[in-house]
């Protein structure tokens, strides 16, 4: 197991480290536009190439790949162009709200979508499981976009109940929370909800389900003993990788309610083309991402005892 | 349990039962107008091909039948209590307590994430409200009942980590736990290998007459039958055509269904020259195409009109019943089969020939597990220095269980893989290290191979006439127009005695029989003088192997050409091949004249998988030897002699140190064995006449 | 190379049994009440799509009245059914010239990325090997980004336009279809009747594209349904964030964009455009969940 563990993790810094290096062919492989990038359009080139050298970009292009990347490993991302501070400065606070909009999300994402794949995929076919995947069919189908501006309408426009917009000016409000966390649910719930459905029908019907029937073990037994575990293993792999796909999701959440968040940043900096801060966003990004992905690898070889003990 | 009624009634009966499945086609009639009865202590068989209802008589037992089958008709008495009116509380009660199961496929009844130990526990404290300490006693006893060494260990172990024959006795623990009375085995042998189903075969018999079990026996095995139950039920399409004291229906079967049974087995006097199978013509109906009448007379060569296809025909006689309206008129002698060709003389010219030939495999497990464990490299010796030729015209058999290497040299006969050392000559040509794509036309012509799985021998996506075009126009250089293709591909139609609109079909459209059919076809496309054939019938229903493989033997004889005869099967080994060779853990044990390797002196292995294979003639005896344990892995084969650690023959230390010699005992019969060849020739025949 | 098939035996008409092939799977698929709500839904925006140039009432990028709600007459004696923007320009005739760009974009994208996918999968599953090793990382390094992270550098790296789109739509996806294929072709190869194709000397791309990738059909649709799905959420969003196809042309992403600082005052400018979107996706959505369903019957 431990070699294992060791190989995963050598793998997610190999990477790591690949994508580093396309991030930084992407965008600084000439000094030149780099320059333009910090300095605005209308500097001129005597102010560039003073910059250039100033900033060591004179230098061999793997010796300033090195320390650029030395930088990141310490937490030195450099300086954000568009908030005139240094970047650490900016992500992290950011990536906390980001956290916070996350685990709220995860925190009724996870259940609720669990219990109703399960509910559903238990008794395949019957109205219940009917009802259930024809929802998550009809909500996965509504991009967040569309969902934000369909709950906006209902709760800020015609109810009048919640807020439309979540830039917590006056300090955390947790009302604010509600409807970007509830747009992330939405679209999210539908998917996991299938993938557990589809899991726990397809252990409802294996000949092992069909010796514990019969053994004359009561129904309730059959299920939480002998399917769940089984049944659950494929779905904890789907919600380890929503995680990515959350990533996706908080930019557009952010984007749309004003949420001060990481994704929100990320893509701001795109936009005002703020190199260094697309390089560290992106980094934290792609590093939450393999992480994650690590944890599944790992949680899946450990819930699966024919992997485990092979 | 004193009450008069139970004490009167027998254990199981069963009357007039009717199943159907609903589907989108409608109501489709499984089982019909099925009745039996079963005395405590009493062993019951159900045979019949597949699709003949057999497992969904046990299931409606069970209550079983899925969300879209039903008992239509009928009653199930058990101990004189009708199960199609129990609620499912009492269910409860009897499945797993009252009746338990025994199913077809270990592994896949398991459940693979929990404990052997949990799944075993959990029918004590279910059945009989025991604490988990008394059912953790129970279930250790219980292991040492079905034979399991360590039983403490294996309480510990999840399914996966013992083999198959562990498994089979795990599922048997777990029905024994409650103490049946009555036992569903649903072909419980039919996954095993055969030395490892006669190790189970017996402990099933004994722990029933330990506990005076009543069993109901589901096979399509008739020798299996013969050795394990008292009464015999023969199924076919959905009902009983015959039912009788196993040995007067083995001795004067009287449906012309089970006579035809009898005829497509290749029993121990069968001969394919003097005397062939005889196959049953035509296929099964699909449940919702059965005839008027007799469901079997479309294949029924006593076939009447206006008498068997007059309407429902009822089951008649008293203790030896058949499902026939013609049944008193019958006599079977009148149509004999016909002789088949007279025996071609194998020619003495070789035609293959292979040299201390050696495949090992490197494997790069890349799985998660191989990953943990650290052992991404393993080396498997799939085959050991395999020294064998083949002459013209001659049926030469590979025979072997699971994981001996019989594909494994097929795959590098083919090309498929390369030897690792030694040499493989085709008509003088080497070709054992020429890997498939650098072999030349003729060469590919003339070494080609029919697959065991009818499912995936040919294409889905394509029409048979396409696939067959196609191999023709690879190998057959003298067919280039489409008109010659065209023609050639109805000739090979013909050959496998197939009409011509096949050319047009879908493999889906096609039943077992007729894929295997194509894959001849394809086979023998390009005039091979060399075929492979692993294991082409196996899958197949009796009926059906009887008419393939007598359909191949057939075009063999017809066009001189070699057939490397890969199989498990011995009964059918005996009945085609010239030559055998007996393979086990990647050697060759033995190899001879058919008749010399089926009659001592004997290899102890060839031996024990004689007297493992069940044969379904009365008037045979044979020896009993079952084997200990499953074989080796190929990863790791034990020192000496491969077959050291489960020989009942072993002499000592030599066994396990020293490789044993091949001695030759005479007219090119080798056997590698270190019991000296005296010996050997005084051991009796394993398959005797009965006295 | 798959002329050899085409060529059927028994001579007869082959289109003629490729249309009544396709008739027999439409017939099947007839069974799901699912797949046909779906293709109803898809067929109907189709319809709009091609006839848009007919249908609406108003040049999409005329700026007629700003600001009307939905119903309200038009100066010109007809009825803007559905309001319009703050430009004034007509709402249902945007939404009908907006349905031509995604219904345009979103095949041509997933149909690319599905080429690319494929040869990438069927070459990583059949050769194995270094080819499965490199073309398995690369995968894998695509797809550890989030995807619209990736999509938002690459836009932002090469600028928003139509082709672009469908280069980054092929970039992120195609790994992902990449991941399918060789999933499949890793168990299809086992086949017997690929055995049969290698001991008659087959080349690897006949193999794999004659053999093995019509038997890969099926899951291989009901992804391609989901996919196209996906890729007109992504045009939307892409477009919603401002990185879609450059304005005035109607796009729905951006209809959205352009109203949503005025969303809350006039919610009829962003919600019907949301409505189109989710429909159109709903209706891919359903023919795959529909397909599965008829296929898993068989």
């Amino acid at each position: 197991m431990l070699v294992f563990i060791g190989r995963r993790f050598a793998l997610m810094v190999l990477t790591m480290v690949i994508v580093s290096l396309l991030l930084f062919i992407l965008l600084e492989l000439q000094p030149g536009s780099v320059a333009t990038k910090v300095l605005g359009p209308y500097s001129s080139e005597e102010q560039r190439q003073l910059w250039l050298e100033a900033n060591g970009y004179l230098r061999p292009l793997w010796i300033r790949y090195l320390d650029w990347l030395g930088g990141i490993v310490t937490g030195d991302f450099g300086e954000s162009v568009r908030f005139k501070a240094p970047v650490s400065d900016v992500l992290w606070p950011r990536l906390w709200n980001t956290a916070v909009l996350a685990f709220w999300t995860f925190a009724i994402l996870i259940p609720l979508s669990l219990t109703l794949g399960v509910l559903a995929g238990m008794r395949e076919g019957s109205v219940l499981d009917r009802a259930i995947s024809i929802t998550s069919i009809i909500t996965t189908s509504i991009p967040e976009f569309a969902s934000a501006v369909f709950l906006s309408a209902i709760f800020v426009f015609a109810l009048g109940i919640l807020p439309g917009t979540s830039g917590m000016t006056d300090g955390f409000d947790p009302l604010q929370l509600i409807l970007p966390a509830m747009v992330l649910i939405l679209y999210d719930v539908g998917y996991v909800t299938r993938m557990t459905r589809a899991s726990m029908a397809e252990v409802m019907m294996t000949p092992y389900i069909r010796t514990a029937v019969l053994k004359g073990l009561p129904f309730n037994r059959v299920v939480i003993r002998h399917a769940l575990r089984n049944a659950l293993i494929a779905p904890f792999t789907v919600i380890m990788l929503q995680v990515n796909w959350l990533l996706s999701g908080v930019i557009v959440v952010e984007f749309f309610f004003a949420y001060k968040g990481f994704g929100g940043l990320l893509l701001e900096a795109s936009l005002n083309q703020d190199i260094f801060l697309i390089e560290a966003c992106t980094m934290v990004a792609v590093f939450v991402a393999v992480s994650t992905q690590t944890i599944a690898d790992i949680g899946y070889t450990y819930l699966n005892p024919r992997i485990r003990l092979a | 349990m004193t009450d008069a009624s139970t004490e009167t009634a027998p254990l199981l009966e069963i009357r007039n039962l009717g199943i159907s499945y609903y589907t989108r086609a409608g109501e489709i009639p499984a089982v019909i107008d099925f009745s039996l009865r079963l005395d405590a202590g009493e062993a019951v068989a159900l045979v019949g091909e597949s699709g003949c209802g057999k497992s969904t008589v046990a299931m409606a037992i069970m209550r079983y039948l899925g969300r879209n089958g039903a008992i239509v008709d009928g009653q199930i008495f058990f101990k004189g209590r009708d199960i199609t009116t129990l609620s499912e509380a009492e269910l409860r009660q009897l499945r797993g307590g009252e009746i338990a199961m025994i199913y077809q496929e270990p592994m896949s009844a398991l459940n693979p994430s929990m404990t052997i130990g949990d799944q075993l526990m959990e029918v004590p404290i279910y059945h009989s409200g025991a604490s988990r300490a008394e059912a953790r006693e129970m279930s250790i006893s219980m292991l040492e009942d079905v034979g399991l060494p360590d039983p403490e260990r294996v309480i510990a172990s999840f399914p996966h980590q013992i083999s198959g024959g562990q498994q089979q006795r795990v599922v048997i623990a777990m029905a024994l736990m409650a103490k049946p009375s009555l036992l569903l085995l649903d072909e419980p042998t039919t996954a095993l290998d055969v030395t490892v189903e006669a190790g189970i075969v017996d402990l099933i018999a004994s722990l029933a007459a330990k506990h005076r079990t009543g069993m109901l026996y589901i096979s399509h095995n008739l020798g299996l039958v013969l050795e394990t139950c008292s009464r015999v039920n023969v199924m076919y399409s959905g009902e009983v055509v015959e039912e009788a004291n196993v040995e007067t229906l083995f001795n004067e079967p009287r449906h012309p269904y089970t006579k035809g049974l009898f005829d497509c087995i290749p029993l121990p006097d069968a001969d394919k020259d003097a005397r062939p199978l005889t196959p049953i013509r035509g296929q099964l109906p699909l449940p919702n195409e059965r005839p008027k009448g007799c469901n079997f007379a479309p294949r029924c060569d006593f076939f009447e009109a206006g008498k068997c296809d007059a309407g429902a025909v009822a089951l008649a006689g008293d203790e030896h019943r058949v499902r026939c309206v013609k049944w008193q008129d019958l006599k079977f002698d009148a149509v004999s089969a016909d002789t088949g060709v007279a025996a071609g003389n194998p020619d003495q010219e070789e035609v293959l020939r292979v040299d201390a030939l050696r495949k090992y495999y490197t494997l790069h497990d890349r799985s998660i597990g191989a990953l943990i464990s650290g052992k991404g490299i393993t080396e498997v010796k799939a085959n050991e220095s395999l020294t064998m030729s083949a002459h013209k015209g001659e049926t030469l058999a590979i025979v072997g269980e699971s994981g001996c290497g019989k594909s494994t040299f097929a795959k590098v006969l083919m090309g498929l893989e390369t030897a690792t050392t030694g040499s493989v000559s085709l008509s003088g040509e080497t070709i054992g290290d020429t890997p498939v794509r650098q072999r030349s036309r003729d060469q590919l012509a003339s070494l080609q191979m029919v697959f065991q799985d009818p499912n995936e021998t040919l294409n889905p996506s394509h029409s048979v006439g396409a696939q067959i075009a196609r191999v023709v126009r690879r190998l057959s250089p003298d067919h280039t127009s489409h008109q010659e293709i065209h023609r050639r591909v109805e000739q090979l139609l013909a050959l496998v005695k197939l009409p011509a609109e096949f050319a047009l079909r879908k493999p889906r459209q096609l039943s077992g029989g007729q894929k295997q059919r194509i894959g001849i076809a394809r086979a023998f496309a390009g005039n091979p003088s060399v075929v492979v054939a692993d294991e082409p019938v196996s899958a197949l229903d009796v009926s059906v192997q009887a008419a393939v493989t007598e359909l191949l033997m057939d075009i063999q004889r017809e066009r001189g050409t070699t057939l490397l005869f890969i199989s498990h099967d011995l009964g059918v080994v005996r009945y085609l091949a010239d030559r055998v060779v007996v393979m086990y853990l990647g050697r060759i044990v033995e190899t001879g004249k058919t008749v010399d390797v089926f009659s001592p002196p004997y290899h102890p292995y060839t031996e024990a998988l004689l007297s493992a294979v069940p044969i379904a003639d009365t008037r045979y005896e044979k020896k009993r030897i079952v084997l200990e344990g499953s074989p080796p892995s190929t990863t790791n084969p034990p020192k000496g002699c491969p077959f050291h650690t489960r020989c009942p023959r072993k002499i000592g230390s030599v066994c396990e140190t020293q490789e044993p010699p091949e001695v030759d005992a005479g007219n090119g019969h080798k056997i590698a064995c270190h019991i000296p060849l005296e010996e050997l020739r005084a051991v009796e025949p394993v398959i005797q006449a009965a006295s | 190379m798959t002329v050899d098939h085409a060529t059927r035996v028994p001579t007869s008409n082959s289109t003629l049994r490729a249309l009544g092939n396709a008739w027999r799977s439409f017939a099947l698929l007839r069974e799901s009440k699912i797949a046909m709500v779906g293709c109803g839904v898809i067929s109907f925006w189709i319809v709009v799509a091609l006839l848009a140039p007919v249908l609406a009432p108003f040049p999409p990028n005329a700026q007629v009245v700003p600001f009307q709600a939905p119903f309200a007459a038009a100066p010109d004696g007809g009825i803007f059914l559905l309001g319009t923007d703050q430009l004034g320009r007509d709402i249902l005739s945007r939404v009908m010239w907006g349905a031509r760009t995604v219904l345009f974009f979103a095949p041509i994208a997933t149909f690319s990325a599905y080429v690319v996918g494929i040869v990438m999968g069927l070459a990583a599953g059949y050769l194995g090997g270094w080819v499965d090793d490199v073309l398995s990382r690369v995968s894998d390094i695509i797809l550890s980004f989030p995807v619209l992270v990736l999509y938002i550098i690459i836009i932002a790296t090469i600028g928003a336009s139509g082709i672009n789109i469908v280069i980054a739509v092929t970039f992120a996806s195609a790994p992902g279809v990449m991941r399918i294929v060789r999933g499949l072709v890793l168990d299809l190869r086992t086949r017997n009747y690929v055995a049969a194709a290698q001991t008659r000397g087959e080349s690897p791309w006949y193999i794999m594209l004659v053999e093995i990738l019509p038997n890969a059909r099926g899951p291989l649709i009901v992804d391609a349904c989901l996919r196209v799905g996906y890729v007109i959420i992504t045009i939307g969003v892409l477009g919603f964030l401002g990185l879609g196809l450059p304005p005035p042309d109607p796009d729905w992403g951006g209809m959205i964009n352009e109203a949503r600082a005025l969303a809350l005052a006039f919610p009829h400018m962003t919600v019907i455009p949301c409505i189109a979107i989710s429909s159109l996706v709903l209706g891919f959505n359903l023919l795959a969940d529909g397909i599965r369903e008829v296929s898993l019957h068989d």
